[in-house]
C-alpha cells in the first residue's frame, strides 16, 4: 500500500516539475508547481512527519503559490503562449542542469550514511518546540530568535507601511 | 497530554477489513470512510444552504421555501437535481484546464479539513497530532482554486473577484491563526482530540477569560472573512463584479464553489466550537454517565455548530458589506495588532496561572 502510495507520489512530482518547465503558458506553469508542492507534503505526509507536511503546505502551497501567482501577473502577455527560446540560447542551461543532477546523483550514492528505518517515529510539535528553544548540543536557540526577530520585524513593518499615509500626514502638521 | 478514550471507529474499520481482507480490505474500508465524508459533505452543503435561505427569510420577514415538501426542506434538492441536469456552459476563450481544476481545488480542501474534525467521541477520519494547524494549512490552499478560477475564466469580474478573494483570504488566515495560537496555549496540544480533552473541567472560553473572549471575536471576524462571506463577501460583490470568480461557472461548477463556500463556513464552525466551547463535550457534563456516549457527544456537537452558524447567518444579514479598503484597514491595523498582544496575554495569564476552572 505504502509503496503504491510512494510511487504514485514520486510519479506525480516527475511529471509536473516536468509539465512545469516545459509548459508554454506561465500561469499553468505555477499550477503544475503546486501540483509538485502538493505531492512533496503527501511525501511527509506518508513518512507520518505530519508538522513538515503541513508546513510544506501552508507555507509552499498556500503562501509562496500565491506569491508566485501574484509576480506572474506581474509579467507581460501572461494571456498568450510564451514564445520559445532559440536552440543556441538552450545549450548552456541544460549543461548547468545536467552537471547539477549529476552532482547530486553523485553526492546520494556515494554517501555511506543512510540507513533503512522500517518504523517512522512520530515527532510532536512539542518535541520540536523543546529542539528550537535549548542552549544545549543539537538546540536551534540562536538561528530561532534570529529568524523570530527577522519575521517581527518584517510584521511590524508590515503595519507601518498600512499606516503610511497617517504619518506622512502628522509630520505635515 | 494522555487521552483517556483513544477509540476511532473509522481507524478500527480500516484496521478490521485490512485483517479479514487484506489490501482490497484495506483499500475498501478507505472507500467506505471518503463515501461516508462526501456523503456528509453533500448532506450539510444541501441543509445549509436551505438553512441559511430559511434564516434569511426569517430577518427579512418572509416565509423562504416552503412549497417542495414539508417547510421546504427538499427545495436545495429540487436546486441540486435542476443544476445537475443544467448544461456546462462557458466562454470559448477561457483556459480549460484552470477553469476545470479550479473547483475541484476548492472542494478537496475542504474535504480534507472535514477529515480531522472530531464530530463526536471517536467519530474523526484522522485524528492527526497536528490538527489545527492541518487544517488552516489546508484551507490556504483552497484560495488557490479560487484564484485559478478567476483567471481561467478569462474574464476581468472574475479576476478581479478571484484577486480579491486572494488578498482577503492571506491576510485574514494571519488573524485567524493568531487566535488559534492564543487557544494553543491553553490546550498546550494542536491535537483536535486533546485540546477538547483539555477542556473537560472548563471551556476554553470561560478558562481564558478576557484574551479568549478577544481571541474568540478576532477568530469569527477572521472566519468570516475566510469563507468569503457577507459582510466580508466582496470577492463577489454582485453589485460590482457580477457574481465575482465564479462568473462564468454554470451547472455543477458553480454548485461546487457555492458548496465549498457552505462547508467552509461548517468547517470555521467546527474549529470554533472545538477551540472555545469544548467540541462534543457536555456542557457540565450533564450527559456524562447516560449510555451511547457518542451519539450524545454528535449532539452537542451539532447543537454547537448550529448555534455558530446561526450566528454567522446572522452577521449576513445585519452589517453591510465593507469596502476592499475598510476590509484591509481591519485586518492589518486593528485585528492584527490586537491578535498579537493577545498572544502576549495569554502567554502571561499561563505562566502566572490567573486561570478560572471549575
Amino acid at each position: 500500500m505504502e509503496k503504491i502510495m510512494f510511487y504514485i507520489l514520486s510519479a506525480v512530482i516527475v511529471v509536473f516539475a516536468a509539465l512545469s518547465v516545459t509548459s508554454r503558458k506561465l500561469y499553468r506553469a505555477t499550477m503544475y508547481l503546486l501540483y509538485v508542492l502538493i505531492a512533496v507534503s503527501g511525501l511527509y505526509f506518508m513518512m507520518e512527519y505530519d508538522f513538515m507536511g503541513a508546513v510544506q503546505l501552508s507555507v509552499y502551497a498556500g503562501g509562496i503559490m500565491v506569491l508566485f501567482i501574484y509576480a506572474v501577473m506581474m509579467t507581460d502577455k501572461i494571456g498568450q503562449p510564451m514564445r520559445s527560446i532559440s536552440a543556441k540560447r538552450k545549450i548552456l542551461p541544460f549543461i548547468v542542469t545536467m552537471g547539477t543532477a549529476a552532482l547530486a546523483i553523485y553526492a546520494i550514492y556515494s554517501y555511506q550514511g543512510i540507513s533503512k528505518v522500517n518504523e517512522a517515529t512520530v515527532t510532536k510539535v512539542s518535541q520540536i518546540g523543546e529542539k528550537l528553544l535549548t542552549y544545549e548540543a543539537g538546540g536551534y536557540v540562536l538561528p530561532f530568535e534570529v529568524i523570530s526577530i527577522l519575521l517581527l520585524a518584517v510584521m511590524i513593518a508590515a503595519i507601518v507601511i498600512a499606516k503610511a499615509k497617517k504619518l506622512v500626514n502628522q509630520e505635515k502638521n | 497530554m494522555i487521552l483517556t478514550n483513544t477509540t476511532n471507529y473509522f481507524g478500527d474499520l480500516v484496521s478490521f477489513l485490512a485483517e479479514k481482507m487484506g489490501i482490497g480490505g484495506q483499500i475498501l474500508a478507505y472507500v467506505i470512510v471518503a463515501a461516508v465524508y462526501l456523503g456528509f459533505f453533500a448532506i450539510a452543503g444541501l441543509l445549509l444552504v436551505y438553512i441559511e435561505r430559511r434564516v434569511a427569510a426569517f430577518f427579512q420577514l418572509r416565509l423562504g421555501p416552503n412549497r417542495v415538501g414539508p417547510h421546504g426542506i427538499f427545495q436545495t434538492i429540487a436546486d441540486a437535481l435542476k443544476l445537475l441536469s443544467k448544461e456546462i456552459f462557458g466562454t470559448n476563450r477561457k483556459d480549460n484546464l484552470l477553469y476545470t481544476t479550479a473547483y475541484y481545488l476548492v472542494i478537496i480542501a475542504a474535504l480534507v479539513s472535514l477529515s480531522v474534525i472530531p464530530f463526536s467521541i471517536g467519530v474523526q477520519a484522522y485524528d492527526l497530532n497536528i490538527g489545527v494547524f492541518f487544517i488552516s494549512a489546508v484551507s490556504s490552499v483552497g484560495v488557490l482554486g479560487i484564484l485559478f478560477g478567476g483567471w481561467g475564466s478569462n474574464n476581468k469580474y472574475s479576476l478581479i473577484g478571484g484577486m480579491r478573494s486572494g488578498l482577503q483570504m492571506i491576510s485574514y488566515e494571519l488573524s485567524s491563526g493568531l487566535a488559534i495560537l492564543t487557544i494553543i496555549l491553553l490546550a498546550g496540544t494542536l491535537q483536535m482530540s486533546g485540546i477538547i480533552e483539555a477542556q473537560r473541567d472548563t471551556w476554553f472560553i470561560l478558562k481564558g477569560h478576557i484574551p479568549a473572549w478577544i481571541a474568540f471575536f478576532i477568530f469569527v471576524i477572521a472566519g468570516t472573512a475566510e469563507s468569503n462571506r457577507t459582510p466580508f463577501d466582496l470577492p463577489e460583490g454582485e453589485a460590482e463584479l457580477g457574481a465575482g470568480y465564479h462568473s462564468e461557472y454554470s451547472g455543477m461548477g458553480f454548485a461546487y464553489f457555492f458548496l465549498a463556500e457552505f462547508i467552509n463556513m461548517f468547517i470555521i464552525a467546527a474549529v470554533g466550537v472545538t477551540l472555545f466551547f469544548g467540541g462534543w463535550l457536555a456542557p457540565f457534563g450533564i450527559t456524562d454517565t447516560l449510555p451511547w456516549q457518542p451519539l450524545w457527544g454528535a449532539v452537542w456537537f451539532f447543537l454547537k455548530v448550529a448555534v455558530f452558524i446561526f450566528f454567522m447567518m446572522w452577521f449576513r444579514w445585519t452589517f453591510p458589506r465593507l469596502r476592499i479598503d475598510q476590509l484591509l484597514t481591519l485586518e492589518w491595523k486593528y485585528l492584527l495588532p490586537i491578535g498579537l498582544l493577545n498572544i502576549v496575554l495569554m502567554a502571561v495569564i499561563v505562566y502566572y496561572n490567573v486561570l478560572i476552572s471549575f
